[in-house]
């Protein structure tokens, strides 16, 4: 039996033109460009930058319009695009520290040093569809307040330790370079770097969800958002032929640091624990759900018994990836023609073996039926 | 791609690598502004370069792995890559200089790698910081200056009730 395998170009071809057509929409509209994109859907171009794992605005917009607005389409692209480059090295670890904070906020004191900032948040709105932004708004400048110096902001995590009442950070050790999962491919049980990594371009909805378990009391942690804050920080790169860190530019990120209740042993102290969220752009929820996982992949290391899927590092890790993900899920609308004449013939031939069975059973039945009677 | 002969560089121009260097200080700041600089505002130091400018490292773009801090201060992890590009010329006179900046922009980089040579040439310091650092300088302080007022202007105050005397 010949199985057709080739054929279909002109249909890709011709399927490839409608899309684009479908993309660009009805043309008595204008055109989106990637530079409105870029500036006005600013966060879902932070989404694209941190599930497609590279930090480019003005590609993440260009792959939002190539995608048709599909963000996990977009990350893909962007993804694939960052195959094709050179690996120059390793930046210098950011300092969020020294943020220029554009939003920062903490539940856990009302008057921590440096104040809250609210920033451009959604928190508060009341989320109503505001009709106003169908024609051309007419968006009053933002408020001013030249009256205050730049005030320092020390991380609320570092007031704590101040006083050991939440667990050290441990600084890495010198000389010994973090794990990569771009590198080499991630197996578990994986270090906390290794889990951060991957959460940082893990998906948006996935992490919200394994988060909100957390909370509803599959492994809850209690926790508190310590601290959220969001802002640019510059950008170092150690150049060999230079022999020191030569800065790049700014980027923004968003960082949560969600404390936790306690550990401790009868040698230690008891203290909080951490969860610690990181992410490119202005992405908030992610970074809150980051921190919750963060911790709940921690319950081992801190001497818990792992009951919960936001505990599992198989479980979540594996799954977090949503280009793996929709990679797999979506291969199963590829031909699969001769698969599936197998299962075909397998179900028939079951379906036979099944009657013959029944067949036999009754007229066994029937025999003995027959026997009594007599 | 051939690695760049940093000796010849250090000969000709005295330069060191020591970041507490004060030299070495006034170049990062020098590369600081480049990196934030647009590619508009970096343009006008080719009309500075002089003739028989040599491409040391044509200008290419690629990844940088950008490194967090496990809790913000503790142990590095891999946060996710950026597009860096990045270039290196050399200057008739000898002087070497190398751009980095984020971005795909390569022609970008190649100015910033130009500013870098002439400041290490040192012969024009006096047009590249008219003509070119220090109106941007005053840009980014402007942007960033507007930028903390608006932030400061989002500042929750919260009002004190005072009980009791004193």
């Amino acid at each position: 039996m010949y199985v057709s395998v080739k054929g279909g170009e002109k249909a890709i071809r011709a399927a490839h033109r409608l899309l684009a057509h479908r993309r660009r929409g009805d043309r008595a509209v204008p055109e989106l460009a990637a530079d409105q994109i870029r500036e006005q859907l600013t966060l879902a171009v932070d989404r694209v930058m941190n599930e497609g794992s590279l930090h480019d605005r003005d590609l993440a917009a260009l792959a939002i319009k190539q995608a048709r607005g599909d963000l996990i389409e977009a990350a893909f692209l962007v993804r694939a695009y960052r195959t094709t480059l050179p690996r120059f090295g390793y930046s210098v670890p950011l300092d969020t520290g020294a943020m220029g904070v554009e939003r920062r906020i903490s539940a856990t004191y009302k008057d921590l040093p440096g104040g809250q900032i609210l920033g451009p948040t959604f928190d508060y709105t009341h989320r109503l569809v505001d009709f106003a932004l169908m024609g051309d708004s007419d968006t009053p400048l933002p408020a001013r307040d030249t009256t205050e110096a730049t005030v320092a902001m020390p991380r609320v995590t570092d007031l704590l330790d101040g006083e050991g009442l939440i667990e050290a950070e441990p600084a890495g050790e010198a000389g010994v370079e973090p794990g990569d999962l771009t590198r080499a491919p991630l197996r578990v049980p994986a270090d906390r770097d290794l889990r951060l990594q991957q959460l940082a371009r893990g998906d948006e909805g996935f992490l919200l969800a394994l988060g909100y378990s957390t909370q509803r009391g599959y492994g809850s942690t209690h926790p508190f958002a310590g601290e959220i804050r969001i802002g640019e920080v510059e950008v170092e790169f150690e150049v060999p032929e230079l022999g020191f860190a030569v800065p790049l530019g700014t980027v923004t990120v968003s960082e949560c640091q969600m404390i936790n209740q306690f550990a401790g042993s009868a040698e230690i102290e008891p203290s909080f624990t951490r969860g610690y969220g990181l992410a490119f752009g202005q992405v908030e929820r992610k970074v809150m759900a980051m921190a919750l996982v963060d911790r709940a992949l921690r319950t081992e290391d801190l001497g818990g018994a792992v009951e919960h899927p936001a505990q599992d590092q198989e479980f979540v890790l594996s799954h977090a990836d949503n280009v793996q993900a929709t990679g797999f899920v979506e291969h199963l609308k590829l031909p699969h023609h001769v698969d599936f004449q197998a299962e075909l013939a397998l179900v028939r031939q079951m379906r036979r073996e099944h009657a013959a069975a029944r067949a036999a059973r009754e007229a066994d039945a029937e025999s003995v039926y027959e026997e009594a009677a007599e | 791609m051939n690695p760049i002969d940093t000796t010849a560089r250090s000969a000709t121009t005295g330069v060191g690598s020591d970041p507490a260097d004060p030299t070495v200080s006034a170049r990062r700041a020098v590369m600081a502004l480049a990196a934030k600089a647009t590619a508009g505002e970096l343009r006008p130091v080719r009309d500075l370069a002089p003739s028989g400018v040599i491409d040391l490292r044509l200008a290419e773009t690629g990844l940088v792995m950008l490194r967090g801090r496990i809790g913000g201060s503790g142990a590095p992890f891999n946060l996710g890559e950026a597009t860096v590009s990045r270039a290196a010329v050399r200057l008739p006179s000898g002087a070497t200089g190398f751009g980095h900046v984020l971005g795909r922009d390569r022609a970008k980089a190649r100015d910033a790698a130009l500013l870098d040579a002439l400041w290490i040439e040192g012969t024009s310091r006096d047009r590249l910081e008219r003509e070119i650092l220090t109106p941007l300088a005053a840009r980014i302080a402007r942007d960033e200056t507007r930028r903390v007022s608006e932030v400061a202007a989002t500042r929750v105050d919260f009002f004190t009730l005072v009980r009791g005397d004193d």
